[in-house]
């Protein structure tokens, strides 16, 4: 499927074909008021040169040489071009989300294969063919809770990432849904005496991300136990894919929520991402959004198609069970082929050179007067150190070194004044993190 | 399929069989003949309660996901577990063995304002007509 414009003969041609004279008239059926009447504000069209001209200044902002120890949901991965040479195939790039298994049998393939690798990484029984992403797929995870226990009051911790807190505060708003946090222990995980305290039979879902948003890891089993000890259900989510190639999946959550991010999606501006949902078999009828299932055709072939759509919005409009209309096919397929390339044995060696790297790093921070390690549960690829001063202030020092500095706790966590979030790495090498941690004692050692 | 004459019926092609304040819902053949091969139905749990009008279920075909209304308010004493494993009952059997709830009435007089079988029948002829029309 390619993008023709149409010329202005063909669209007199369109028009006379249906019967209208003009496309006002074919718009007439819009109140006036609700029109239009200018045209849009944009910029005039520009030459194929000043085009270039224009991305050439863009690319020119990236900060192309900088070593990064920013993470906090978005993560620094190695790429293959390979995954780039089979999303920009047209077939692939340019095409809608199927809905036709008629013409659409590799698309629907690939958002299989994706399903079943995302099952098989999160220990869940089935998984979907993607949502927006990781903050959007909690959300949903949450309101799909909620329809399955028919409660409306969810404990989220606060340790989860706070975008994808706001993201749930934003939809539980106006939907009655009543969301109250959870502190975190001195380690860093979730205070489970609160938790309990905070039980009742009237909560739909425990929400925790693991590794949480200090990057420790969470005891799913025991706060599963707790949840279902009241008949609630476990949303567990997860910001850092890779994590998955190392530690035990989340099998006793009722429901994984995961960014797919990691899995060859640069982190460009933000975004496009993918978010994943998974969960037990028995729940399929509640998962919101897109389901490919295999069958066979007529002739007894292996074939593909939407199954379960019956409670989509297309068809059950506001009784549908998400707003959700699509899926993230291309980011999904772009998680697909690189999972593929990696292999078993290449996500657990990449997830081992993520926590070695960490580990490393906070040693040689650890080494510096003044550096405190703060949280000391068990982590994967993020720490979260105390400094002796701003974290700001030292990263506006490392920035005049070309490094991106770590994540400022401080901004959500106002309690967490010096608190600084570390991120390191496969793309990070030892001489970058030896450069890293001689910044941060420099930085440390100038007079304010 | 005949439609009992012991039973009642709402527009909504649901059948009442109340025995003293016991009643016995389920949907009428007119309702699974539209909805087609039935897939899944879900159902309240006994002790929810259940109000005239309101929704207190759903059943799937492979073409949609429809509401069963109830044709009166009460408390659900047993929902049809049976149907969760053979939901294609409510195709065979829609006015016997895929009976949905039973349910204790709060009021059993409500049932007087439902259609008798006769008045269902025209009902439902009337609606075939539209249908072909």
């Amino acid at each position: 499927m390619r993008y023709l414009p149409k010329s202005p003969d063909e669209r007199r041609e369109m028009l006379a074909a249906i019967g209208a004279k003009s496309i006002e008239e074919l718009f007439s059926s819009i109140p006036e008021r609700y029109r239009l009447n200018k045209p849009l504000n944009l910029p005039p069209a520009l030459s194929e040169a000043e085009i270039i001209g224009y991305f050439k200044e863009r690319a020119a902002e990236n900060s192309n040489g900088y070593v990064s120890f920013l993470g906090a949901g978005v993560y620094n991965h190695l790429r293959s071009v390979v995954t780039d040479a089979i999303i920009q195939r047209g077939e692939f790039l340019t095409s809608y989300t199927p809905y036709q298994a008629e013409i659409a049998q590799g698309t629907l393939q690939a958002i299989f294969e994706f399903q079943t690798l995302m099952s098989q990484l999160t220990g869940q029984e089935v998984a979907n063919a993607s949502m927006y992403d990781g903050s959007t797929a909690t959300t949903e995870a949450v309101l799909m809770a909620e329809r399955l226990t028919g409660r409306q009051r969810v404990l989220v911790a606060r340790s989860v990432h706070p975008e994808y807190r706001e993201v749930l505060k934003t939809y539980a708003k106006h939907s009655g849904l009543q969301v109250e946090e959870i502190p975190y222990a001195a380690n860093g995980t979730v205070d489970e005496k609160a938790l309990h305290a905070a039980m009742r039979n009237d909560v739909a879902a425990v929400v925790v991300q693991s590794p949480n948003f200090f990057g420790v890891i969470e005891s799913i089993n025991a706060l599963a136990h707790e949840a279902h000890a009241h008949e609630a259900l476990l949303v567990t989510a997860i910001a850092e894919g890779v994590s998955l190639g190392l530690l035990r999946p989340p099998v006793e959550a009722d429901i994984v929520a995961m960014e797919a991010q990691s899995f060859g999606m640069a982190p460009s501006y933000g975004g496009p991402f993918a978010g994943v949902l998974a969960s037990r078999d028995k729940f399929v009828r509640q998962m919101p959004g897109r389901l490919a299932g295999q069958t066979v055709d007529s002739e007894g072939h292996r074939g593909f198609c939407l199954t379960l759509a019956t409670r989509e919005q297309h068809i059950r409009r506001e009784k549908a069970t998400s707003n959700i209309c699509t899926n993230q096919a291309l980011c999904a397929l772009a998680a697909t082929v690189h999972l593929c390339l990696l292999g078993k044995e290449g996500l657990r060696e990449m997830a081992q050179q993520n926590h070695s790297k960490a580990q490393f790093a906070l040693g040689e921070l650890a080494k510096i007067p003044g550096v405190r390690r703060a949280f000391d549960a068990p982590f994967f690829n993020e720490f979260t150190v105390e400094f002796p001063r701003s974290v700001k202030l030292v990263n506006a020092q490392l920035l005049r070194d070309k490094i991106i500095g770590p994540f400022v706790l401080g901004t959500p966590y106002p309690e967490l004044t010096k608190h600084a979030l570390v991120c390191v790495t496969e793309t990070t090498s030892r001489k970058d993190i030896e450069k890293f941690a001689g910044a941060v004692r420099h930085a440390l050692e100038q007079p304010i | 399929m005949p439609y009992p004459a012991n039973y009642r019926y709402t527009k909504e092609h649901e059948w009442v069989d109340a025995k003293g304040d016991i009643a016995t819902i389920g949907i009428t053949d007119y309702a699974q003949h539209e909805l087609g091969d039935v897939v899944f139905v879900e159902l309240p749990k006994p002790g929810a309660r259940i109000e005239a009008g309101k929704s207190f279920g759903t059943v799937e075909s492979v073409k949609a996901v429809s509401e069963i209304y109830a044709p009166a308010a009460g408390e659900v004493v047993e929902a049809n577990g049976e149907l969760h494993d053979t939901p294609e009952k409510i195709n065979t059997d829609p006015h016997g063995a895929a009976w949905l709830i039973k349910v204790r009435l709060a009021n059993p007089s409500e049932l007087a304002n439902l259609m008798d079988a006769k008045a269902y029948e025209a009902y439902i002829a009337e609606k075939n007509k539209e249908a072909s029309a």
